[in-house]
């Protein structure tokens, strides 16, 4: 495998409700991260990009974000209807491929365009499951009622989770959600979808997070530090609730494993828990500590979800405390579909 | 750095029809996907990884529906990616398939795609009315009915060259027993008479909206040279992307076509894609797309890709046979037109497209192309290895 | 009999907001004041109408200078529809033309009246109809359609670079 490396890492300002189109949110983020690497449009040669139309309501939305690209000449160019961090595994693999060495690859969403809680049920079988419109909050409370009736979770747990982020929240000007709150606080309020209360869910936010990613001859150039991809895998499970186990996920364990998370130890872990008890879930499916490694640093997708590009975001502030020394080894991870359905994860490296 | 061969050793398609009724989507992705594998005598067990593509998810009202898709492809506990390149989909998925093959990543790897457009209401799915144009287009075919009329004007086409690529592709498609039109009715005459619907483009020149998935079994050098049966080695994939409308923009020969095209033939060792390619599969939604993208592809000189069409080059038994299937204008699923072409370029090189098989096809062109014809994607396959 | 079921219908319904973002304002505000406001890339010069998403795509620059363009244009190309669809309330056959506005670098599309399909042509010179003042909204359907003008047809050079 060639080494590919992790060299920038922009992400556009997360908002409740952006009037931008997806256009111009994007635009900014290019050249931004263009500047960041110190490289010019036609150092990348290949572009990968992750939304989803249902995010915007509008068929083919990607399609617009061609535009934002400055694609003259044309582009090696492609998409995936997944978080942007799988755009960034599609461009891992190009570059394994030899045809690429440079890459930018770039998630973007509008969560505020539509009820989200209701558009995400779609994903499930459309003939017997989502006819009932469960609504996407109510899925998860489902798997966090697993998780604790397992014995694998509990509430004060999942309060502690919502604190420490809440109190990272205040370091990153990025975020929707902060206010330092300590658990015993957070467990006085009500329950919204029981087990679930309003703070263990994420803070739905309209986003862009984009990433270069190259190879060893040019990495230096580009960034002092860069973040190297050690390991990188991604696994998916039945979607079926009705065959999972959901106090677990099997897929992010699988993913974690073949990524090669617990060869050595993990300084610093983004991981995309866009609900308080998933940290816990992926931490003991993926085989990390939490005593000892620091966990979401940024925050996490608790205090900003920029659905499509929260993942690649996990991505990219994995690489940020790489490419800042404070941390040697970080895992980066991302997921979709209900319950930690889609796992995606890779080990980074500043050495 | 070198690249690990890639070769395509299962093909599997479903009858394309209006309204495949009798199945569900996962029915429908299932019938290609059965007979992919056991044309590669392989089970879903035997699999590494899987990559999906289909055009947008409102045409069947399911988002990502290959997170649900998982569990009738027993993809529990494997990669599952999904693309989405708009109609060149079924293309980039093959690509990006190929990849995590050529790659070295993955030995066993397949790729499906579909569209079940009788599922949804396209029409619904497509008209979101944005206040940047007027709805005026009437449809797919309204949109691409100036370009056509551009084509003729710069290129001097005589009218009937639309008919002309219509009835040989009806009439190929009465080969093909997965085409979803079999309509053996057609001559030119009959062609000519047939209504302008988006003059200057005719009914019989237009496409059908079909029910179909296609899978195709990519396998490694290695797990590829143990099987007995003939293979279609991938010499080469590429894809290149332009933006919908800018100033100035040729929208006739789109300068990312031929860019993808000087691309997949200088990988693949082709400096006379004329005399070297045998059989093209061209994703030919309306029938005057042969012409121009047969100067695009620079198969044909500027403006002279309609006398190769009159003089009968890309006939089954012409020089260039295109669309030996019956193509996009027999069959079109939306999302799987683009791998549907992929796949019968490969079924020509592997000598198993049975009643439509060019005779000693060695080398074939699969192509598909997107959006306001702005993605392209391409691959060159052989009966060798390259 | 449960086994007569092949098909079920699950009607979906979700509302979305839709942002137009700020690059398209003015041309939004020009159509309800019936102006034709286009925008020029600062990197290319080149004017577009509708400025799109505020933004060149062959440059990927937000676009700068507000133009006015038109209100005459020339159509480039165009095609006769013959097919009624959804919503339709044209009388077939009607023209669905691309217009190059004066002043604009790229086309854009809109209904031909006032002349018969047949005698529309490449490079016929056209201006817009507009609804009643009352009506006005934030929307290229302020233009009824366009008509013929009357002047001499553009060269086909003059706007071969438009196809
Ligand atoms: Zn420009």
């Amino acid at each position: 495998m060639r080494d590919v490396a992790i060299v920038a890492y922009i992400e556009g300002q997360n908002t409740s409700a952006t009037t931008l189109s997806p256009v111009e949110m994007i635009v900014p983020v290019v050249h931004e991260i263009l500047n960041r690497a110190n490289v010019q449009r036609s150092d990348i040669d290949f572009w990968c990009h992750g939304s989803c139309d249902y995010m915007t309501g509008q068929p083919f939305s990607f399609v617009s974000a061609v535009d934002a690209l400055g694609a003259w000449p044309p582009i090696m160019e492609s998409h995936v209807e997944m978080d942007g961090a799988w755009a960034l595994y599609e461009a891992w693999v190009k570059i394994q491929t030899g045809e690429a060495n440079t890459a930018l690859v770039f998630g973007n969403g509008k969560s505020s365009a539509g009820d989200m809680n209701r558009a995400l049920t779609l994903q499930l079988d459309p003939y017997v499951v989502a006819p009932l419109w469960p609504g996407f909050r109510s899925l998860e409370a489902m798997g966090a009622r697993a998780a604790i009736d397992a014995g694998t979770v509990t509430e004060r747990q999942m309060a502690d989770v919502v604190s420490r982020s809440l109190r990272d929240a205040a370091d990153n000007p990025n975020v929707l959600a902060y206010g330092y709150r300590d658990a015993d606080e957070l467990l006085d309020e009500p329950m919204t979808a029981n087990p679930l209360r309003a703070h263990d869910c994420p803070a739905m936010a309209d986003g862009v997070a984009a990433i270069i990613m190259t190879t060893a001859d040019r990495a230096l150039e580009m960034c002092d530090r860069p973040a190297w991809i050690r390991g990188i895998d991604h696994r998916i499970d039945f979607q079926n609730l009705g065959l999972r186990d959901l106090s677990r996920s099997n897929s992010a364990a699988l993913a974690s494993y073949h990524a090669g998370v617990t060869k050595d130890k993990v300084d610093v872990a983004e991981l995309h828990a866009t609900y308080s008890h998933h940290e816990i879930i992926l931490a003991q499916s993926m085989g990390i500590d939490r005593s000892t490694t620091r966990m979401m640093p940024s925050g996490g997708a608790l205090v900003a979800n920029p659905l499509m590009a929260a993942g690649l975001a996990r991505f990219g502030q994995a690489a940020r405390q790489i490419f800042k020394g404070n941390a040697d080894r970080a895992v980066a991870h991302a997921a979709q579909g209900a319950c930690l359905q889609q796992n995606i994860v890779a080990v980074l490296e500043g050495n | 750095m070198a690249l690990h061969r890639c070769a395509v050793v299962g093909v599997g398609q479903t009858h394309h029809t209006s309204c495949r009724g009798d199945v569900s989507i996962a029915g429908l992705v299932r019938e290609a996907v059965d007979r992919a594998l056991l044309d590669a005598n392989m089970t879903l067990a035997d699999i590494d990884a899987i990559v999906i593509g289909k055009a947008p998810d409102m045409l069947e009202g399911v988002m990502m529906p290959e997170l649900w898709l998982t569990d009738s492809l027993a993809a529990s506990g494997k990669p599952l990616f999904r693309v989405h390149t708009a109609g060149s989909v079924g293309g980039s998925t093959a690509i990006v398939a190929a990849q995590h093959v050529m790659s070295g990543l993955h030995k066993r790897v397949l790729t499906i795609a579909f569209e079940k457009q009788s599922d949804g209401n396209a029409m619904w799915a497509l008209s979101v009315p944005l206040p940047f144009s007027m709805p005026v287009h009437a449809g797919a075919g309204g949109y691409f009915s100036p370009i056509v009329r551009s084509y003729i004007r710069r290129s001097g086409a005589p009218s009937h060259i639309g008919a002309m690529v219509a009835v040989k592709d009806r009439t190929n498609a009465l080969k093909n027993p997965y085409a979803h039109l079999h309509e053996d009715h057609w001559t030119l005459e009959k062609a000519m008479e047939s209504p302008m619907l988006w003059d200057p483009i005719r009914f019989v020149e237009t496409c059908p909206s079909s029910d179909g998935a296609i899978a195709l079994v990519l396998a490694s050098e290695d797990v590829a040279d143990k099987m007995p049966g003939k293979k279609a080695w991938v010499h080469s994939t590429a894809m290149r992307s332009e933006p919908t409308m800018f100033a100035g923009r040729n929208q006739v020969s789109p300068r990312a076509g031929e860019m993808c095209a000087e691309d997949v033939f200088r990988k693949a060792g082709i400096t006379d894609p004329l005399k070297q390619i045998d059989a093209v599969e061209m994703y030919v939604p309306f029938s005057w797309f042969e012409p121009m993208w047969l100067e695009n592809l620079g198969f044909a000189p500027k403006d002279q890709g309609w006398r190769f069409v009159e003089d009968g080059v890309t006939e089954m038994t012409g020089a260039l046979p295109v669309n030996a299937s019956g193509g996009v204008l027999s069959s079109n699923p939306i999302g799987a037109s683009g791998m549907l072409r992929f796949g019968e370029a490969a079924l020509q090189v592997m000598g198993k497209a049975g009643e439509h098989q060019i005779d000693g096809a060695r080398t074939a062109l699969g192509h598909a192309y997107g959006g306001g014809s702005q993605f392209f994607a391409m691959w060159v396959v052989g009966s060798e290895k390259n | 009999m449960a086994d007569d079921i092949l098909r079920i219908r699950t009607p979906i319904g979700i509302d979305y907001t839709w942002s137009s973002g700020p690059g398209s304002v003015v041309y939004m505000r020009g159509l309800e004041n019936g102006k034709l406001i286009g925008r020029r890339c600062p990197a290319c010069e080149l004017v577009y109408f509708p400025p799109r998403n505020g933004i060149c795509p062959r440059c990927g620059v937000l676009l700068a200078a507000e133009v006015e363009v038109g209100p005459r244009g020339t159509i480039t190309t165009f095609c006769i529809v013959n097919v009624p669809f959804l919503g339709q309330t044209i009388k077939i056959p009607y023209v669905a033309a691309t217009i190059l506005l004066d002043g604009a670098d790229i086309g854009m599309q809109h209904l031909i009246q006032e002349c018969e399909a047949a005698d529309v042509r490449m490079g016929m010179r056209v201006e817009p109809v507009w609804k009643d003042k009352s009506e006005w909204t934030p929307s290229l359907e302020n233009i009824l359609y366009y008509k013929p003008t009357g002047e001499p047809d553009a060269d086909f050079d003059v706007y071969a670079r438009h196809l």
